[in-house]
């Protein structure tokens, strides 16, 4: 069983994962953002190792959460490099 | 409380004009202070500066910190204006207004919400030349500016 969850990779993440969006079957076990990286990490070691940086924020929705938030309840996961706007 | 007046723009506007609406808006201001930031003009005619937001999240995100500034100032007015999209050299990026009945507020006001803009909101910007692109990333300087601001109660 699982879930479908759309990724979604802003900015050199982008790039890292080869395309803006990807929408995944997210296994009940991935419970947290850091269960999530992790999860995708076991496909994608670059990957994984670009979203595991403490820099890269996660976002659910339209809000920023830590990286123990529950995200069982989220359709859509974006990730996000270091801003730099202005 | 009068609300911040935020728009990310994904086509060119005049920064001038954001000025002068503004300072017509708020005669009884006694000060106003604009900021206008615009991409470098390095004589590279193949430069592009591309910036990207995350539709919903960034306007949430200058929403707070552009209410944060209200409550910390006695402010009239606050006006945002950024950029999306391509950029060519010496196209204006940002436009930062604030009217206030005194200076202080409102110099204090503009540099604190485009200290915020420059690493705290959800932005990237991308260099595109003819040789190749390049991610920007936020300098120590930008992270330096925001903690100012974070160490104040």
């Amino acid at each position: 069983m699982g879930r479908t969850v759309r990724l979604q990779f802003y900015g050199r993440l982008r790039d890292a994962a080869g395309a803006p969006m990807r929408e995944s079957i997210v296994p009940d076990v991935v419970r947290t953002a850091e269960d999530l990286i992790a999860w995708i990490a076991r496909d994608d070691a670059m990957l994984g190792e670009a979203l595991v940086m403490p820099s890269v924020k996660i976002a659910a929705g339209d809000a920023i959460i830590p990286r123990d938030a529950d995200i069982r309840q989220a359709a859509e996961i974006a990730f996000l490099p270091p801003f730099s706007g202005g | 409380m009068t609300r911040p007046d935020i728009r990310i723009l994904p086509w060119p506007f005049d920064p001038e004009a954001e000025a002068r609406a503004l300072r017509s808006a708020c005669s009884a201001a006694g000060a106003i202070v604009t900021f206008i930031g615009q991409a470098r003009d390095e004589g590279d005619p193949s430069l592009q500066l591309i910036l990207e937001s995350c539709p919903g999240l960034t306007e949430k995100e200058i929403e707070g910190f552009a209410e944060n500034a209200f409550r910390r100032w006695p402010l009239e007015a606050l006006v945002i204006r950024h950029r999306i999209g391509a950029m060519a050299p010496g196209e204006p990026i940002v436009f930062v207004g604030a009217a206030s009945a005194h200076r202080r507020a409102a110099f204090e006001s503009v540099d604190f919400i485009m200290d915020y803009l420059k690493s705290a909101a959800p932005f990237w910007k991308r260099e595109c030349r003819a040789q190749g692109d390049r991610w920007i990333e936020p300098r120590v300087e930008d992270h330096q500016d925001l903690k100012r601001w974070q160490a104040l109660p």
